[in-house]
């Protein structure tokens, strides 16, 4: 039996049932560029970064069923815009401030904007004050960097447990919040080893005293395109997920 | 001949660190100084414009009323105007004071910090005001093109001007492509 298709830019990608554009797309070697999906955990949809068009609409990839006979399209100047656009929208929405981020080069959020070509931020700035958390012995909680993927929020839930994130308010008033009677995280059950440490895309959430083991200029995004990355990293994921 | 490109440069607030690492062209200057020529930069000494330049290079955002005042003229000379490095582009390190009162700022800054001696929050008349934000210029003037890092490398500012002599449109392959 033939297994079901549909085309990414014109490309035949076979998918098994049940899986996303964005895990058909990753188990075939294509990238979609995304932020707040990660495919060890369900999908959040939130970012849009992943927006694709599917038979002429805009969908988010991560999202979104694979059916047979569908027409993606991904790579074009058209969504790449958007994406950018989108990219340049969470830059000036919090405080991005590269030169002084130990995450630089290991940041997702700055990988994509490379990947997309942005060199400004062409918005103007909103420099919203958020609250610095650095009352654990062993993890900084940098909420200038956050940008409500909510990855942390599914880790410490879904594998860890202990429930310790989550995103409070709404629109520009958003923010991260921590799950205890005095809203810090020194007074949380969470721990150095939580996947909820270790999932953060952008530089807000950190384990302290580790920040500049690798030189700038030689990290992962310095290295390699976040495309090159992210595939060779989530393809085994999905893979192992879906057969 | 043909008529040489003129190029201007100023630093509004930053370090100079771009204007550094634009000199890192090291010997490539010399390539450049048979197309291109000078005008007001604090490499020449020159303070004003003397005529409309074909490129102008900003470092630095803006953070008192002197720089809006420098980068309004400036913007006005240049044909194309382009935002050099972080600061000029999203306002740098000196926005870290945005989230926070002037006031405060000033107060901690010169009266209330640890070990200040004879507080006084400075006043006199020669100082330009300082404004409540940093801004980038962006938020000022238009900008043509904007040349992210901390600083630039020599090599992205050195492609950006050879693309620009060359007469092509100038754009950033994406391995140059840095924010820090």
């Amino acid at each position: 039996m033939t297994r079901p298709t549909f085309q990414i830019d014109g490309k035949p990608v076979t998918f098994t049932e049940g899986q996303t554009i964005m895990e058909a797309a990753t188990a075939a070697g294509v990238y979609i560029p995304h932020l707040c999906h990660n495919p060890e955990f369900e999908p959040h949809g939130s970012c849009k970064l992943c927006t694709v068009k599917v038979n002429g609409r805009n969908c988010s990839a991560c999202t979104f069923p694979a059916a047979d006979g569908q027409e993606v399209l991904n790579d074009t100047a058209e969504l790449n815009e958007l994406r950018r656009t989108i990219t340049q929208m969470l830059f000036v929405e919090g405080n991005h401030l590269c030169p002084s981020c130990e995450k630089s080069g290991n940041c997702q959020l700055q990988a994509a904007a490379y990947f997309l070509g942005m060199t400004d931020a062409h918005f103007p700035f909103f420099y919203p004050r958020r609250e610095l958390d650095a009352s654990h012995p062993d993890i900084l909680l940098d909420r200038d960097r956050c940008i409500f993927c909510a990855l942390c929020v599914r880790a410490s839930r879904d594998v860890d447990g202990k429930n310790v994130f989550a995103i409070g308010g709404r629109g520009i008033d958003s923010r991260l919040i921590v799950n205890s009677p005095s809203g810090r995280l020194a007074d949380t059950p969470i721990a150095a080893t939580d996947k909820a440490t270790r999932v953060c895309p952008v530089g807000a959430i950190l384990i302290k005293r580790h920040g500049f083991e690798v030189p700038i200029g030689e990290r992962v995004y310095d290295r390699h395109t976040i495309a090159e990355e992210s595939l060779e990293r989530e393809e085994p994921i999905v893979e192992a997920r879906h057969g | 001949m043909a008529e040489k490109l003129t190029i201007a440069t100023t630093s509004l607030a930053g370090c100079f660190g771009c204007h550094m690492s634009f000199l890192d062209i090291d010997e490539r200057i010399l390539a450049l100084a048979e197309v291109a020529r000078f005008d007001r930069s604090p490499l020449t000494d020159i303070k004003h414009c003397r005529d409309r330049v074909d490129l102008g290079l900003v470092e630095g955002g803006v953070c008192n009323a002197e720089n809006v005042h420098t980068l309004r003229e400036f913007r006005r000379h240049c044909r194309i105007l382009v935002a050099v490095g972080a600061c000029a582009i999203n306002g740098g390190l000196p926005t870290l004071r945005n989230p926070i009162a002037l006031e405060e700022c000033l107060q901690e800054a010169y009266r209330d910090g640890i070990g200040v001696e004879n507080p006084q929050i400075p006043d006199d008349v020669e100082l330009p005001l300082l404004l409540d934000k940093v801004h980038p210029i962006h938020e000022v003037v238009r900008v043509d093109y904007s040349l992210p890092g901390c600083p630039p490398s020599a090599d992205v500012i050195w492609a950006f001007l050879s693309d620009l002599a060359a007469g092509g449109e100038p754009s950033l392959p994406r391995e140059l492509i840095h924010y820090d």
